[in-house]
């Protein structure tokens, strides 16, 4: 078991010709993600590596590979289209991996979203993977391994950081879910908690926040009201001066809120274990488990 | 991107919110020249990326034109919160019956622009959210069907429960921000305060406006606002160069590729007792010449006393990493040491570029953190 994906995702790729694509389309199916479909406008019947079909939008390479995923990698003026025309033909499940995309254009995708019913990750995400079934985005497959610990952060590379150290402890993964670095997204912390509480594969969840909002202080009322399993919880940004913008959009401390500070008290009131660097996940959930 | 006062009210005037005329001088000679025209009272007002100007006397009322005069020579120049005043604004004084605050602000909770207004203006805007919340009335508006006559409406009559008239002005003026907040990007738009005069008029004496970078490419005349001269040097640098920097206090140089393990490195260079010199984020594409330009603009900082180098390899290839340090280091050879941790994409490649070129490297983070901040400290490396 896992959350959001395994080996029956069906996958297409928007923008699967262009270079992020078209480079990160081929080390999904290394990884032996099932990538159905491509999306680029104009170039509908040509086929992607000699297999992979290309469709010209989202409706017809649905309709013709029944696929229930998509991952986005259009240029960041063009993602907010992408994602509304995913969620308008049906994709359950849209993953924007895109950088950079206005946060006013997020102000209208939100809610269309969610009217058609589909869940949306990122956008500005590295995707996620279910280590030994499925890879959907761009966290790197061989620092994973299949187990127990799920993980989820609003970080890329620190995400990578904490899994390599998992993986070397022998510490497998259920599934690491990175929900991106900007301030309006689509699912968010207390989304996968939720999923990791209730995916019997997963035993304890390794969390990884940063500054800016308020999202770690509502996972963490989450955790102490809902969730049995253990959570340990690392917030980046301790040192990080107000007010500027820490290279993630949504990495910000406004005025006195959302600092490291206030999100390791709520975690401390919570019961989550605070790991104070990125290498104590191993031994704060070894002490849990 | 943060913009002036002065282009703020420039944006919002064209939109048609009423606001006091003025001008922009560098110069005394100038201030005095806009005072004559503009006749009567005027404000000298410092045109700095920060707040609280009038506390640190950067806001000045002028009788004449020739106390204009002396009051702008008296500013420009003044550092305000670490920053040189280079331009000020000289503008018509207004008098001021009651003050209110009109703020629209992109909210993550809601996931919309909120609309944020209160009676109790001119004031810090979060001290009257602390101490008194009954006094600010929050309006989230929905950007598919934009800000609705009955929504500007209810805003106006939270600030005049008593006078049609003035509700009509204020509404007036919502629609207009509004539109401007949309139209222009921002992620916030200010006006503080919104005041009513003796007269009954209802005017924007002050104004603040973010503007989202992601909306840039969007807006190139908005790009063409930004002010390089009200920025820290080594971070214009750094933008125009592709990179993420931050310009900190310590002297501890970090490159690092990813926001938040950059945080996390500065995070544990503290935690270990050091102190990081910058935030620098080198981003997910592995160019050698990124490498080349993050060296360039550390080393320029002459608090800086070692180079810490953390390479998590996913996208970024590791190798591309070590070639920019040996490109760097053979143009400009390091007068300060560096401490190399590189993992991920093609490490073995890396490690060995990097020995064959003298420098040594390692895979593991805490490791590297612990000997870049002992030898800031003057130690000796472990």
């Amino acid at each position: 078991m896992s959350i959001f994906i395994d080996n029956s995702t069906k996958l297409i790729v928007q923008g699967i010709t262009g270079r992020d694509g078209s480079f990160h389309t081929k080390q999904m199916i290394e990884y032996g993600t099932k990538v159905v479909g491509g999306v680029t406008p104009g170039k509908g019947g040509q086929k992607f590596e000699g297999s992979v079909p290309v469709f010209n939008t989202v409706h017809e390479a649905a309709k013709a590979t029944g696929a229930n995923t998509t991952v986005i990698y259009v240029p960041p003026n063009y993602a907010a289209d992408a994602i509304m025309e995913a969620a308008d033909a049906g994709i359950e499940f849209i993953v924007a991996i895109t950088e950079g995309v206005p946060v006013l254009d997020m102000t209208r995708v939100y809610p269309f979203v969610k009217e058609k019913g589909a869940r949306l990750l990122g956008p500005n995400c590295p995707g996620l993977i279910t280590p030994g079934q499925s890879k959907v985005g761009i966290i790197p497959g061989r620092i994973c391994m299949p187990g127990n610990i799920g993980v989820v952060s609003r970080s890329g590379t620190l995400t990578y950081e904490v899994v390599y150290q998992l993986t070397r402890a022998g510490m497998g993964q259920s599934t690491c879910v990175g929900i991106g670095g900007d301030p309006i997204n689509g699912t968010n912390f207390i989304d996968c908690l939720e999923a990791f509480e209730k995916d019997p594969n997963t035993h304890a969840v390794a969390m990884m926040g940063e500054i800016g909002g308020t999202d770690e202080q509502e996972a963490a009322e989450f955790v102490a009201k809902h969730m049995k399993k253990p959570v340990v919880g690392f917030i980046a940004g301790q040192t990080a001066p107000p007010g500027r913008r820490m290279g993630h959009a949504g990495a910000i401390i406004s005025g006195s809120a959302g600092t490291a500070a206030e999100k390791i008290e709520s975690f401390e009131k919570a019961g989550i274990g605070v790991a104070k660097r990125p290498m104590d996940f191993v031994e704060l959930l070894k002490a849990r488990m | 991107m943060n913009i002036h006062e002065y282009q703020a009210k420039d944006i919002l005037r064209a939109a048609g919110v009423p606001i006091p005329p003025g001008e922009i001088a560098t110069t005394p000679e100038e201030a005095e020249a806009i005072a004559k025209k503009l006749g009567g009272l005027v404000v000298v007002k410092a045109q700095v990326h920060a707040g609280g100007r009038g506390k640190a006397g950067g806001v000045k009322l002028a009788k004449t034109p020739a106390e204009a005069k002396e009051l702008a020579s008296k500013i420009l120049g003044m550092q305000i919160k670490g920053l040189t005043v280079e331009k000020v604004l000289v503008t018509t004084a207004a008098d001021i019956a009651t003050e209110a605050y009109v703020g629209i602000i992109l909210d993550r909770a809601t996931k919309k622009p909120v609309f944020m207004v209160s009676p109790a203006g001119g004031i810090d805007i979060e001290e009257v959210a602390a101490t008194t919340p009954e006094k600010i009335l929050k309006l989230p508006v929905d950007t598919r069907y934009g800000l609705q006559p009955y929504q500007a409406s209810e805003l106006g009559f939270f600030l005049f429960p008593d006078d049609v008239k003035k509700v009509r002005a204020a509404s007036k003026i919502m629609a207009a921000l509004y539109e401007t907040f949309m139209k222009n990007g921002c992620s916030l738009a200010e006006i503080n305060p919104l005041v009513v005069t003796p007269a009954g008029e209802v005017i924007a004496l002050d104004a603040k406006m973010s503007i989202d970078d992601n909306e840039l490419d969007r807006h190139p005349e908005l790009s063409a606002l930004r002010d390089e001269t009200a920025e820290e040097p080594s971070e214009v640098d750094a933008r125009n160069s592709n990179l993420t920097f931050i310009k900190l206090d310590g002297d501890v140089g970090c490159v690092v590729n990813g926001a938040g393990l950059a945080m996390a490195t500065m995070d544990l260079v503290k935690y270990y007792g050091g102190e990081p010199a910058n935030f620098l984020d080198i981003g997910g594409s592995s160019n050698p010449e990124k490498v080349v330009n993050a060296l360039r603009i550390i080393t320029a900082d002459p608090s800086v006393k070692v180079i810490l180098f953390n390479i998590f390899g996913g996208i970024t290839r590791t190798d591309d990493v070590a070639n920019g340090i040996v490109t760097a280091t053979k143009a400009n050879p390091l007068k300060i040491p560096i401490v190399i941790r590189l993992t991920g994409t093609n490490e073995e490649i890396a490690m060995k570029i990097l020995t064959e070129n003298g420098f040594s490297a390692s895979s593991d983070m805490d490791d590297a953190v612990k000997k870049a901040v002992e030898l800031a400290k003057g130690g000796k490396a472990a």
